[in-house]
């Protein structure tokens, strides 16, 4: 294929990566987004690969034969497991991009000094930096939320932290530097090495000081450094196609990381940089008052008496995998005539979106799927607030008590219905390790028990009344 | 929902401002070394990048990046979940960097290192694609 088929073909692929993101905007037209979105990428894949010096060919059937070997059980993993599918994701993407910047220094230097020109060596040591990173990065990330063991899942913190991370990245960029000045030297392999292994240490120190609560933002992060590390490929070997896409990428995950930082009230740089800032020591639990517990029987009777029902679902019940019964706890409330709602916040979950997947995937129509905005309006005016699995986001707190490290987050008024009922599963305080003022509220009863647990036998007492 | 389209400006440009003036200074150390090598004779650039037009590719990074900041403001909130593996899928472009370090005759260290970059990027396109399919099916309007 000739230089100039294979522009045409690229430019093809940008245009219908575009589209493909455009069509994201509605989920009516969303799955032909996923079609325009994998017809480019076979287009821009055939078209580099058709070229006349693209040889070894039976190699490279193997090698995509094994990615497709390894890909298609990826994408049957189960939605709960949906934000570590895409951290590992972002590592094999992360680990591509690092790998193929290693791969070309080395057959540049072959080449002699003059293939090896300032421009290009910065783009290299950009995308080995960048590609490294997010490979380490996104991997611990995927094993905290996996919840392996070898993965500390507590925040990690100690003294100098940020100083330290500061100094090694100083540290690696000082050793591109002296790669960019003098890319033959005999060091330069030596140095060239130093920076992969840095940029793979450093991944690891990024991720472990974060807690859970924070994942949504951190992923998104991930995402924008793997599409950045798209682009700096793109410099590198100078197409145009790997620029496009990459920055679509980047941009994609840089919007998302501000939307989370937005959610959680924390600043956007303070995340760029990877201070993310500690978690706050657990207070003293105790001091707040006591939970009054409240059984199902009286539970289900205060939700058939009312008129306006809103769940709020947060990470505990994609843990207990209790979307299945929310639904048909939603279908038992719909059919005595009670208006249900979901409310979303945007950080819900561990990654962004998480929530809204779930339930769409145990048939809850989206129309029923409410932002955090579209609902607050309505919360006095709502006769039950049942709160499933979340915490931090339902934390008056963050409204209140300015000592508090969620002071200033946005939140779902869930303390603003009338009656409110919280399912939890241990009288522990949440990940973050705050007290949250909600249930200790003399309008709220605690249900504790798994999610799935409790919502099933809810379900079952409104079954039983209906004398069906 | 007006609210949250409000926060574009500042980080953003900030952002991309960054990257683009990291570009610049790349390319004018660049100039400068290039300079450096056709003022000495006794090299001759036979790999050298000849006439490759870097602020063209500069151009294309700085407007693509705006595309995709208008493009990606409008997705759904619903869809972050999958657009987010929508993406992750579009980033495996870093498929065509991997076939064409595999690809060429290079020696085989170097070969190898582009096939695991292929073999993980091929798994971020199958997987990536299909899970966001798989996603969407479910998407129901009632």
């Amino acid at each position: 294929m000739s230089p100039s088929f294979v522009e045409f073909f690229y430019l093809v692929a940008t245009a219908l990566f575009i589209f493909s993101l455009h069509w994201m905007n509605d989920p009516k037209t969303a799955r032909r987004g996923v079609m325009a979105g994998a017809s480019a990428m076979a287009i821009g894949m055939a078209a580099t690969w058709f070229q006349p010096f693209v040889q070894n060919h039976g190699w490279m059937v193997l090698a995509v034969l094994a990615g497709i070997a390894v890909g298609w059980p990826l994408s049957r993993v189960s939605l709960t497991a949906a934000p570590q599918r895409t951290a590992l994701s972002h590592a094999f993407g992360g680990l591509a991009a690092g790998l193929v910047g290693t791969a070309k220094y080395f057959a540049w230097l072959g080449d002699g000094p003059e293939a090896l020109t300032t421009f290009r060596m910065i783009a290299i040591i950009a995308e080995v930096i960048l590609g490294f990173i997010t490979f380490t990065g996104s991997l611990f990330a995927a094993g905290k939320l996996q919840e392996l063991n070898w993965v500390p899942q507590r925040p990690v913190t100690y003294f100098g932290q940020n100083i330290f991370n500061g100094l090694l990245l100083f540290a690696a960029i000082g050793m591109g530097a002296m790669l960019v000045n003098d890319p033959t030297s005999e060091i330069a392999p030596l140095l060239f090495g130093g920076v992969v292994v840095i940029a793979l240490l450093f991944g690891i120190l990024l991720i472990i000081p974060i807690g859970g609560a924070d994942m949504p933002t951190v992923i998104a992060i991930l995402n924008s450094y793997a599409g950045l590390a798209a682009v700096a490929m793109g410099f590198v070997l100078e197409n145009k196609l790997l620029i496009t896409a990459g920055a679509l990428d980047g941009a994609s995950g840089l919007i998302l990381s501000i939307i989370m930082c937005r959610a959680m009230n924390r600043s956007y740089m303070n995340v760029l940089f990877g201070a993310f800032g500690s978690v706050a020591p657990p207070q003293e639990g105790g001091e707040q008052g006591e939970y009054r517990a409240d059984t199902i029987e009286s539970a289900s009777q205060i939700m058939e008496q009312a008129n306006q029902v809103v769940i709020i679902p947060g990470y505990g019940m994609a843990v207990a995998q209790a979307q299945h019964k929310v639904r048909e706890l939603y279908d038992q409330l719909m059919k005595r005539g009670i208006d249900v709602k979901f409310a979303i916040h945007p950080v819900a979950g561990r990654m962004p979106g998480h929530m809204n997947v779930l339930l769409a995937e145990a048939d809850i129509p989206y129309t029923s799927l409410l932002e955090m905005d579209e609902i607050n309006g309505e919360m006095p005016q709502c006769d039950v607030a049942l709160v499933v699995g979340a915490n931090d986001v339902v934390n008056p707190a963050a409204r209140s008590d300015e000592s508090s490290p969620i002071y200033g987050m946005p939140i779902i008024d869930a303390d603003k219905a009338r009656t409110i009922f919280a399912i939890k599963r241990s009288k522990n305080p949440g990940f973050a390790g705050i007290d949250n003022g909600l249930y200790f509220d003399e309008k709220t009863w605690m249900l504790f028990g798994d999610a799935k647990v409790v919502i099933g036998n809810l379900v079952k007492e409104l079954t039983g009344e209906s004398g069906l | 929902m007006k609210e949250s389209r409000r926060y574009l400006p500042r980080s953003v440009i900030v952002v991309i401002s960054t990257v683009v003036a990291i570009i610049g200074v790349a390319l004018a150390a660049h100039s400068m070394t290039t300079e450096t090598l056709v003022a000495s004779p006794a090299v001759v650039p036979s790999h050298a990048p000849g006439d490759v037009d870097y602020w063209g590719m500069v151009f294309v990074f700085l407007l693509s990046a705006f595309v995709g900041l208008g493009v990606i403001r409008r997705v759904s909130r619903l869809l972050y979940t999958p657009l987010m593996s929508l993406t992750n899928a579009i980033s495996a472009i870093a498929v065509v960097g991997a076939i064409l370090v595999a690809g060429p005759d290079y020696p085989i260290e170097i070969r190898v290192l582009g096939l695991i970059a292929l073999f993980a990027s091929v798994t971020n396109i199958v997987s990536g694609f299909l899970i966001t399919d798989r996603m969407l099916k479910m998407f129901k309007k009632d």
